[in-house]
């Protein structure tokens, strides 16, 4: 009872306000709520449009083939099949990719941020002599794409040398093609994926720590490891937490530096590429079906492999989502 | 006097810790970049043969610059095409990614969910997934059906054609309304952006805008006037980011063209040509952007 008085009250009073105010509060109040409706229509599109590609892969991945033609339907399938995924993990070999995506990932974006910690903190609190040119070519390695070193890199890891030393001992140059220590050691020089952007992310973060804790560090006795192992590590958290998790989405779908340099291990990356071809060659040589596979059908298996490899990415951020983002916006990204 | 040296003994000490730290890039960087790096850049001057015995080069000078200029057929037109969409498209992210990171800096119900959405892309369509996304036959045969069927009934088109044949600087819609076609693209390509301008956003004080409120500044000036220059840095990281983001992007024309003259033809000279024209003028665009903006921005400190 008292709820509907002060509802009644408060009514009565913003016509009074209203009234006093010559019809402003009320014109005010209607623009409010037009603005939050369009706004919250805006958004829904916005929203709707970036996930419609995600829930169109979901609809299709459960369909059976015949559904895939039928006009009638659209998005919820007619004949529910889970065979598409059957498929697909068939053809990209999925457990076994999935492991070694998952291996070679995380030891990939470890290796690679605990280097470009090392560097960007390097850059950040020490004053040396040539650091800005050891800077320009930081930048310089985020421009240059790595596409226009491919065909020299290639040639690098074929004929393999360190100062001509290996060629003196074994009499020949070693062939690293096919193996994956080249990414590794590329890795641990800080000229992997997107590095030369972590390492101007954690600099710009350790830039920010004030200069009086690492002072006093010092002053009570530690060493310039220490003070980077004791201070400053457990402040930089968000920033490796955020590295990290970019870099090990990064690595999980590059599509470049796995072609280049892991060609030779399963990896989901490379597999999910040349599923369209497997299912040709399934359907021609195993089914005896000579025409191939359907556009359509086609389709509906590389959405399918699509999602399978794109799920576990969506379990990470839906956990870890904080984690992306937070250190970014925590930063303070500046010039 | 000793205690000078003292000094000089520390920062010495610092110089050579700091260096220790930087050291696996330095060597990383000598080992896997300067050499393909200069080795790309005399292949560019050189006639490369890859035979089965290994590769040799030829220098002959400037040729092959001369045939991407001159001779190859597409190399000019794609160049002009890619770096004008690449303009655009820029102007475009800046516009949106701004445009959503003042919305998403309101407070309203479900906006940590809006947020995620948008940050979505930054994880989902990258690498492979990006490729496998544009060719999507299906669907784009699908749209194809869709639009005979319906004649047109898209409502860009509609507008389009309204506009178009009202004859008001038609060339000028064309380019608002490629940017509303592929609108999709954009969003994609925003989320890091956005995330930035919302740092920016969220570090101007609250005061600030009080302040003007008072003194009866409307919401439309206090965006020209406190937001606009607060985050007017992030423009030019955005700026950098996005062009950079853009130049790296596999389904670049010019990167495609590159890469095939290099895996299909063996042509590794000339995509190395190529590929260098194409690396300076992005460098030159970059700096251009840096040189102006840099005039502009404004620091708070």
């Amino acid at each position: 009872m008292s709820k509907t008085m002060t509802l009644r009250q408060k009514n009565k009073m913003f016509w009074e306000r209203n009234r006093k105010s010559g019809g402003h509060l009320l014109r005010k109040t209607l623009g409010n709520y037009g603005y939050k409706l369009i706004r919250m229509l805006m958004l829904f599109g916005m929203c709707f449009m970036i996930l419609q590609p995600i829930l169109n892969k979901i609809s299709i991945s459960f369909m059976a083939e015949e559904d895939l033609y039928n006009p009638m339907v659209i998005s919820i399938p007619e004949n529910f099949s889970t065979e598409n995924y059957q498929l697909a993990a068939q053809f990209m070999s999925y457990s076994e990719s999935f492991v070694n995506t998952l291996l070679v990932s995380l030891s990939i974006a470890v290796l690679q941020i605990i280097v470009c910690t090392l560097v960007g903190y390097g850059f950040a609190r020490f004053k040396f002599p040539l650091k800005n040119f050891w800077f320009a070519c930081v930048i310089l390695m985020i421009v240059i794409p790595p596409q226009t070193l491919s065909n020299s890199l290639y040639l690098h890891f074929r004929y393999f040398d360190v100062f001509g030393v290996i060629k003196l001992i074994t009499g020949d140059t070693l062939n690293l093609r096919g193996s994956t220590l080249p990414y590794y050691l590329m890795s641990a020089g800080c000229m992997g994926l997107k590095n030369g952007l972590y390492i101007y992310m954690i600099r710009q973060f350790f830039r920010n720590i004030p200069k009086e804790l690492e002072e006093a560090a010092y002053v009570d006795g530690c060493g310039t490891l220490k003070t980077f192992i004791r201070i400053m590590l457990p402040d930089a958290k968000p920033i490796l937490t955020s590295c990290f998790l970019f870099s090990f989405v990064w690595q999980w779908t590059d599509g470049f530096y796995s072609r280049t340099f892991l060609g030779g291990v399963k990896l989901l990356s490379t597999q999910v590429e040349i599923i369209a071809e497997r299912l040709d060659n399934y359907i021609i040589y195993t089914l005896h079906e000579a025409s191939g596979a359907s556009m359509g059908y086609t389709n509906a298996i590389v959405a399918t492999g699509t999602l399978m490899v794109i799920v576990p990415l969506l379990v990470i951020y839906l956990f870890a989502q904080k984690g992306f983002v937070e250190s970014l916006s925590s930063s303070g990204i500046k010039m | 006097m000793k205690k000078q040296s003292k000094l000089a003994g520390l920062q010495k000490r610092k110089a050579i810790s700091g260096y220790l730290f930087i050291m696996p890039f330095i060597v990383g960087f000598l080992a896997f970049m300067v050499k393909p790096f200069f080795r790309s850049l005399y292949m560019s001057f050189c006639e490369v043969l890859v035979s089965g015995k290994g590769i040799s080069m030829n220098f002959n000078g400037l040729t092959n610059y001369i045939r991407a200029f001159t001779v190859d057929i597409e190399f000019n037109r794609l160049l002009v095409e890619e770096l004008s969409f690449m303009l655009i498209n820029t102007m475009a992210i800046m516009v949106f990614s701004f445009f959503v990171a003042l919305i998403l800096n309101q407070k309203f119900k479900g906006r940590a969910f809006v947020r995620a959405v948008f940050f979505l892309p930054v994880i989902l369509s990258s690498g492979v997934i990006l490729g496998i996304e544009y060719d999507n036959a299906l669907l784009s045969s699908i749209e194809a059906t869709i639009e005979e069927n319906a004649n047109g009934a898209s409502i860009t088109e509609a507008i389009e054609n309204i506009l178009v044949t009202s004859g008001i600087g038609a060339s000028a819609f064309e380019v608002v309304f490629e940017i509303v076609d592929g609108i999709y693209d954009v969003a994609i390509a925003s989320g890091i952006q956005i995330i930035i301008f919302l740092s920016g956003l969220q570090t101007i004080p609250e005061n600030m805008y009080e302040a003007a409120q008072i003194e009866g500044c409307t919401s439309w000036e206090s965006l020209w006037k406190i937001t606009f220059p607060m985050i007017s840095s992030l423009f030019l990281v955005n700026l950098i980011y996005t062009v950079v983001d853009f130049c790296m992007r596999t389904d670049n024309e010019v990167m495609e063209k590159i890469s095939d003259a290099m895996i299909v033809n063996l042509d590794y000279g000339f995509s190395s040509a190529m590929a260098w024209v194409y690396f300076l003028i992005v460098i030159a665009v970059l700096g251009l952007i840096s040189l102006i903006l840099s005039k502009v921005v404004y620091y708070y400190e």
